[in-house]
């Protein structure tokens, strides 16, 4: 153990929060604008597109305002028709254009697994990129998911939003609209933005087929390339983070240069930390957005700082030998094992707690050579449910989940009737949420209890020790979860990880997004209780601590049993040298 | 007490734990310990004993035991004090014979038949000497009725028909005269009846709070059900890889389970919920349901009748103001002359005030031989004929009106003087002899001397305090300033309130009021809280979901915080019991693993004394902080009237963070005590 | 209630008009853009000889293991070695003797090859970077093997050195990333393919 984060590293973090929250107020009003089908910059650009999606689609913006069943079968009908045709795209896909390398169709099990995957916005990669992926598939099958998993979060949420501020209301809005607008206005701009900056920083954008060098040492060299930087700059800004190439964000052709990589990190969390910030203004109170970002980044930034230092602590097991793991001017230092040295210590570590926080689940680093407890620190979000600034959409409407039990137990503490934003928290809304909060518990603690019992569970475990329980509890952890990071030792394209981790991402998905829907419904037909001194304020630094608290402390209480058989075990092993 | 124990024992029947989750999983874990125990007493080195000591697994089984058996203490104590209550309560519903009328108008046949057989809408006769058999409402006659069985309150009450106090309450009793009641509930459906049924564990209905809390904690009991059942699992999984120690025991699982699963609160939770209501009986308020007693701590507009509420029941004259040319005592001689006759409260303080302020003689109506003019609703006024002497005394507009048929006027000064007593809140009452009008009294109502500390505490928990007065917007207004209310309905009418409490309710207001008479009910059907005075009307009666037994108007805010109380109670105890849940962990996890992984060891951070003395000091400290816990379950959570941020604070600082701390200290002590007994 | 029916249609209809436009559009735009204003780096950043044929790419490391080359990260991709056509990291943990074993053969390797040099070895030289093809290294790993190339081709370490300052990279911006050696441009520098 040698050190802690350096004066540049301090820097970066503090420039990235520092962008990123800078980001907020901007993005959080203009999708605000657009969710309550308000004029903005974009209309005169693309309104025709959505005049003529409706015309299309038989939707009528302004009067076919959806309850809370129909969004829901919206929402399951649309992913319903997603998943199938990703499905089918990927095993066919040695019949389709865009294949110059002539890569096979998936085989079914690995269909399934990245059909789920990607119609969840878990992203979970089974699949290699570069070795399994035709160019077609990556931009009709992958990109595609990468635009429309995230706009049904953002549908979900608006919904969830709408149920919040209306009064005795029996819609919540329309699913087709949401969806719609969430795609052409928000997505879709950023997404190109995004590319061509990527673009000039070197992320490929070709239709050719792969590149063969002849290397100073005289060997052929295969460079993939391919169509990356459309796919990678919606990946990044969407949460779902299923890489272009097997390495993900890591791989120099996806993520090129410090300053890509910083494009791209602040990509991961722009969306889901400016939401914070469209709620505030649709529920015409600003201060319930701050509140609830002020929480999020009260639990990340520390996580985040604990990451750094002990990436840059380095491998106390290196001690022994004659290897110098202090930073300085010259070199990054630090646990280098699995990162890339234009991003050193601070980048991958930052990347890997925001693709974690965000369940982006995209990686610049490899997390399965992280340090024990830097390790835990990517697990320890996710755990947390994706809902520290989360997944697009999904992110916000899992925190107000959490938000809307603190209030029941804080609520009652102040004896009244618990009630947020007026409305009152009663025992159909605590049984939403409940069941929103348990799935993903439920799933994790059951998933790896599986794996580890089961001979295919144990057959894909790469590392010793308790490492291995490490990257088991992982994998589950991310697909539970929705995040679609790795500890990538794990050989998890194996029918057995395929069908458990699908089975994980899919019921993660939609039994989140069922109760969180009924509950929209549920609190758009009440009554809005007007706010006096007796109603217990939801935007102070009490609320916000009371807030992290529970969280902190469901998800501590929940997982401390297999955090402590793996990543804890694992630091005093290796402590103790 | 004895009773209490027996109850405590007998609750360990499996239909009546398997009543809350969460007690029923201690419970199927203590018939599991108790079985492992068993085994290994006929068999010490059982596989199922996993190789704990044979002490071990007895101590966790007796202590799991306990954690149950002091959940049922809570609630038998609860209950035996409830009980008590019910008792006497029943007592008064104790049964008698009724006399059934077939016709009301013929009271002298009546067919005797058992109170129990009596239905909603069945003719009664009581007479003197009988007890009421049903909640009724009187149809005829009059009675004086010892009521002190249900209120404890000795002296007779006047029930009568038609007015406000035709309600009679079944167990009370006739003392004297007769009344014709219609009986207004069926057998158990009673005031009474349901008050009982609240204290009575077994009939009583969970309240919505309640209902949802429970919701929370299975949901709770689910996730800890399953991080202990994985952990076999994951334990097998470690030893395997760890290629050292054993797999963690069912003993210990079990232990962790009953640690973690919210057992302060799940133990506790009816015990809050009875006492909660044991409060509201000890304030002498009957409530129809627990759901209109949480509703009451949610309550955010009270309404309030001005009188007898925030000023005194009646106006008293202060001042006699004389119109230009009149002495101050003709005015003063001519006000009591008027008032002789009037025996309203008003009409005897002007009596009153003008023989103190000038010595006039006591005399004697009747000597006077004059006419009385009575008050009548047409003309407003009333007063007395003598000698030619017209003397009137009554509102300013009706008295000009008379004035001016006669030929007079009011003068300027008078008019000035009327608007000037209106504004400061009083009421202005003149009076004329003839045509001339000879001045104003000063008509004043007098607030109550604690009402504004009480409103202003309403104001600290945001509830808005409404009065609600007939008195024209001017007075209003004035009292309403003197006494510190929010807000006021001035001229309100059963349909101006009506239609008041509607426009508050659609603005998402709940909203309390308080009411006695037949034309409240319509209000107080209509509000979300309500408390009819059992001096009132059956109608007022039966259409609040309250009845003070006390008929003290004020004691609505009694039933505010009696409502909060019962909330923060439920809420403050589930902090405190998952935030207790750290230090187990601390205790228990690194003790499972102990052989495993002994690295863990440097999490026991307590220092616990040895792996066995841990879990047992976790599952003591458990059962323990449920005995210390039950006096607070019983006289709640203290209530102070502040604002909710303040409030929250504060049962944050002790229930959340000392819930943290608490088993840390807690957990260390048993330790170190089962270490000076050699359990270590 | 609305029937599945009418769900149908609009599901149908945006999933048909999305994907026109987000996996063909969108993709086909981008790239006519990048190959437009970014032709050379949306082809991969390809470095080619004076024949026209590709050496390889700047943004793709080689394997160098010849003690005249400068050496960069150690790499896991499957098969060999810095193999383009399929990333991969180590994966291994920071316990596993594995880890130690790899790290502690690049050691013998690095000594092996230059036995006098006595200085600790920057850590990025002996770890595995998380691509596989980590095109470059840190400017101390770089100065760590001066000696050994300037030896193995008998030139002066002043020529080496300059060579990696030509191809250091500092911070993007002054504050982003670490300060970087670009392996395969000393290398094309050092066998004079590049000025």
């Amino acid at each position: 153990m040698s050190q802690f984060i350096t004066g540049n590293g301090w820097l970066q973090l503090a420039l990235y929060m520092a962008v990123l929250l800078a980001c907020v107020v901007p993005l959080g009003g203009y999708m605000a604008r657009v969710f309550q089908g308000e004029k903005t910059f974009m209309s005169p650009v693309l309104g025709w597109l959505e005049k003529l999606t409706y015309t299309i689609c038989g939707v009528d913006p302004d009067k076919d305002d959806m309850s809370w069943k129909d969004y829901a079968i919206a929402t399951m009908v649309f992913s319903a028709i997603a998943f199938i045709v990703l499905y089918f795209i990927l095993v066919f896909q040695n019949l389709l254009p865009f294949n110059p390398q002539k890569l096979p169709g998936l085989t079914p099990d690995l269909s399934f697994n990245t059909a789920a995957s990607f119609v969840t916005n878990t992203n979970w990669q089974a699949y290699g990129g570069e070795t399994t992926m035709s160019y077609f598939s990556q931009m009709v099958g992958l990109t595609v998911q990468n635009f429309i998993s995230p706009a049904v979060g953002l549908a979900v949420l608006v919904a969830l939003i709408r149920g919040l501020s209306r009064k005795e209301s029996t819609g919540i809005g329309n699913f087709w609209v949401d969806m719609v607008r969430a795609n052409i206005y928000v997505l879709l701009p950023l997404a190109l933005i995004v590319a061509i900056l990527l673009g000039s920083q070197g992320v490929v954008q070709t239709f050719d087929a792969y590149v063969t060098a002849h290397t100073l040492q005289g060997i052929d060299q295969t460079i993939a390339v391919g169509p990356a930087a459309s796919q990678v700059a919606i990946k990044q800004l969407g949460t779902n983070g299923g890489g272009f190439f097997n390495v993900n964000s890591a791989h120099p052709l996806e993520n090129p240069t410090p300053l890509a990589n910083f494009i791209e990190v602040l990509s991961i969390l722009l969306i889901p930390a400016a939401l914070c910030y469209t709620f505030g203004v649709m529920v015409k109170d600003k201060r319930q957005g701050w509140s609830i970002l002020a929480a999020m980044t009260i639990i990340f930034v520390p996580l985040l700082i604990f990451c750094v230092a002990m990436e840059q602590g380095g491998n106390p097991n290196f001690a022994a030998l004659h290897i110098d793991q202090m930073a300085s001017h010259l070199q990054p230092g630090g646990n280098m094992e699995g990162k890339e040295t234009r991003f050193g210590i601070t980048n991958s570590a930052l990347w890997a707690s925001a693709t974690t926080a965000a369940s982006n689940g995209s990686v610049n680093s490899m997390h399965d050579s992280y340090t024990p407890l830097g390790g835990m620190v990517p697990l320890l979000l996710m755990k947390f449910g994706e809902i520290i600034y989360g997944g697009v959409g999904s992110g916000l409407y899992g925190m107000l989940v959490m938000v809307i039990l603190t209030v029941f137990i804080a609520g009652l503490m102040v004896g009244r009737t618990p009630e947020y934003l007026g409305k009152k928290i009663q025992s159909f809304e605590i049984k939403m949420a409940s069941i929103a909060m348990l799935v993903p518990g439920i799933l994790v603690l059951i998933g790896t209890a599986i794996a580890v019992m089961t001979k295919d569970g144990q057959a894909g475990i790469y590392n010793p020790g308790a490492h291995g329980f490490s990257e088991v509890l992982y994998a589950v952890t991310s697909a539970g979860n929705n995040n679609g990071s790795a500890f990538a030792g794990l050989s998890a394209n194996t029918p057995f990880y395929n069908s458990l981790l699908g089975i994980c991402m899919l019921f993660s998905r939609f039994w989140i997004i069922i109760p969180t829907l009924a509950l929209a419904g549920a609190l758009a037909a009440k009554k809005t209780v007007p706010e006096s001194a007796g109603t217990l304020p939801t935007h102070n630094v009490l609320f916000i601590a009371t807030l992290v608290g529970v969280i902190v402390i469901v998800t501590v209480l929940t997982y401390v049993p297999t955090l402590a058989l793996g990543p804890v075990v694992e630091h005093f092993n290796m402590i103790k040298g | 007490m004895g009773a209490v124990f027996r109850n405590s024992i007998l609750r360990l029947n499996p239909l009546y734990q398997a009543r809350n989750p969460v007690m029923f999983l201690v419970f199927v874990g203590s018939i599991i310990t108790t079985g492992i125990f068993g085994v290994m007493l006929v068999r010490p080195d059982a596989i199922i004993g996993g190789g704990q000591p044979l002490w071990f697994v007895g101590l966790i089984t007796f202590w799991l035991w306990f954690t149950l058996l002091f959940a049922n203490f809570a609630e038998a104590i609860a209950e035996g004090k409830g009980k008590a209550q019910a008792d006497s309560l029943k007592k008064s519903r104790r049964d008698v014979s009724a006399k059934k009328l077939n016709k009301v108008t013929d009271r002298t046949k009546h067919l005797s038949v058992p109170a129990n057989s009596l239905r909603k809408g069945d003719i009664i006769v009581v007479e003197a000497g009988d007890f009421v058999p049903a909640d009724g409402q009187v149809l005829e006659g009059i009675a004086s009725v010892d009521e002190s069985a249900v209120t404890g309150e000795s002296a007779p009450v006047i029930r009568e028909s038609g007015g406000d106090r035709d309600a009679v309450t079944g167990g009370t009793r006739v003392l004297s005269d007769w009344i014709v009641v219609r009986v207004t509930s069926d057998p158990g459906e009673s005031f009474l009846d349901r008050m009982i049924s609240l204290v009575e564990s077994a009939k009583r209905q969970k309240t919505p709070n309640e209902i949802a809390l429970s919701i929370l904690l299975a949901a709770l009991t689910i996730i800890f059900l399953l991080v202990c059942a994985t952990l076999l699992p994951y334990s097998l999984f470690s030893v395997e890889r760890a290629g050292a120690g054993s797999v963690i025991t069912i003993t210990v699982l079990i232990a962790l389970l009953v640690c973690l699963i919210p057992t302060t609160i799940g133990g506790l939770l009816s015990a809050i919920g009875i006492s909660g209501m044991q409060r509201l009986i000890k304030a002498n308020v009957i409530a129809t349901s627990g759901r209109a007693v949480e509703a009451a701590g949610d309550v955010n507009v009270l309404l309030l009748d001005k009188t007898g509420t925030i000023t005194f029941g009646n106006r008293q004259a202060v001042e006699f103001f004389p119109a230009p040319g009149i002495t101050q005592q003709q005015l003063a001689e001519a006000s009591e002359l008027s008032s002789l006759a009037d025996e309203t409260p008003e009409g005897r303080s002007i009596v009153v005030l003008a023989r103190k302020l000038f010595g006039l003689p006591e005399r004697d109506v009747k000597d006077l031989k004059a006419d009385f003019i009575p008050f009548s609703a047409e003309q407003r006024v009333s007063g007395i004929i003598i000698n030619e002497r017209h003397i009137l005394k009554g509102a300013g507009d009706a008295i000009a009106r008379i004035v001016a048929q006669k030929g007079g006027s009011v003068p300027a000064e008078v008019t000035v003087q009327i608007e000037d007593i209106a504004r400061q809140g009083g009421t202005p009452l003149t009076v004329a002899e003839n045509s001339q009008v000879l001045g104003v009294v000063y008509l004043k109502d007098i607030v109550k001397p604690d009402i504004k500390a009480r409103l202003a505490d309403l104001r600290k928990m945001g509830i808005k305090s409404i009065m609600i007065t007939g008195d024209n917007p001017l007075t209003a207004a004035a009292i309403a300033s003197e006494a510190g209310v929010d807000d006021f309905l001035a001229q309100a009418t059963p349909e101006t309130k009506l239609k008041y409490i509607r426009q508050m309710q659609e603005g998402g207001e709940l909203v309390a009021m308080v009411g006695d008479g037949t034309n409240d009910a319509p209000a107080l059907a209509q509000s979300d809280v309500a408390v009819a005075m059992n001096s009132g009307t059956q109608a007022a009666k039966e259409a609040g979901n309250m009845v003070d037994l006390d008929s003290d108007p004020t004691k609505l805010i009694e039933v505010v915080e009696i409502g909060k109380q019962l909330l923060m109670t439920r809420g403050s105890l589930t902090t405190f019991s998952i935030a207790n849940d750290l230090a187990k962990y601390f205790a228990i996890i690194p003790a499972a693993f102990a052989t495993t992984y002994p690295v863990l060891g440097a999490l026991n951070v307590m220092g616990l004394k040895s792996p066995q003395s841990a879990i047992l000091a976790a599952v003591i400290f458990n059962a323990l902080v449920i005995i210390a816990l039950i006096p607070l379950a019983l006289k709640g959570v203290k209530y102070r009237a502040e604002p909710a941020a303040k409030m929250l604070s504060r049962n944050m600082f002790v229930y959340g963070l000392g819930g943290i701390i608490a088993p840390f200290i807690g957990i260390k002590l048993i330790d170190m005590a089962l270490a000076a007994v050699g359990l270590a | 209630m609305k029937s599945l029916l009418s769900t149908l249609r609009p599901a149908i209809g945006t999933t048909v008009l999305l994907t026109v436009l987000l996996g063909g559009v969108y993709p086909m735009v981008t790239t006519g853009i990048l190959q437009l204003g970014f032709k050379a780096q949306a082809q991969g950043s390809l470095i080619r000889d004076s024949d026209g044929k590709v050496i390889g790419s700047r943004l793709i490391g080689q394997n160098f293991d010849q003690p005249q080359y400068l050496w960069g990260r150690l790499s896991a991709t499957g098969t060999a070695p810095y193999n383009g056509g399929a990333s991969s990291g180590s994966n291994l943990g920071a316990n596993n003797p594995a880890l130690m074993d790899a790290v502690k053969g690049r050691i013998e390797a690095l000594q092996k090859a230059d036995p006098l040099n006595a200085r600790p070895i920057p850590v990025d030289l002996v770890t595995a970077s998380g691509s596989g093809l980590d095109p470059e290294i840190s400017p101390a790993a770089a100065d760590y093997q001066v000696g050994r190339i300037a030896q193995a081709r008998g030139i002066g370490a002043a020529v080496v050195k300059s060579a990696i300052a030509k191809s250091t990279r500092q911070r993007d911006l002054g504050v982003l990333g670490e300060p970087r050696v670009n392996v395969l441009e000393v290398n094309l520098r050092l066998d004079g393919k590049l000025k």
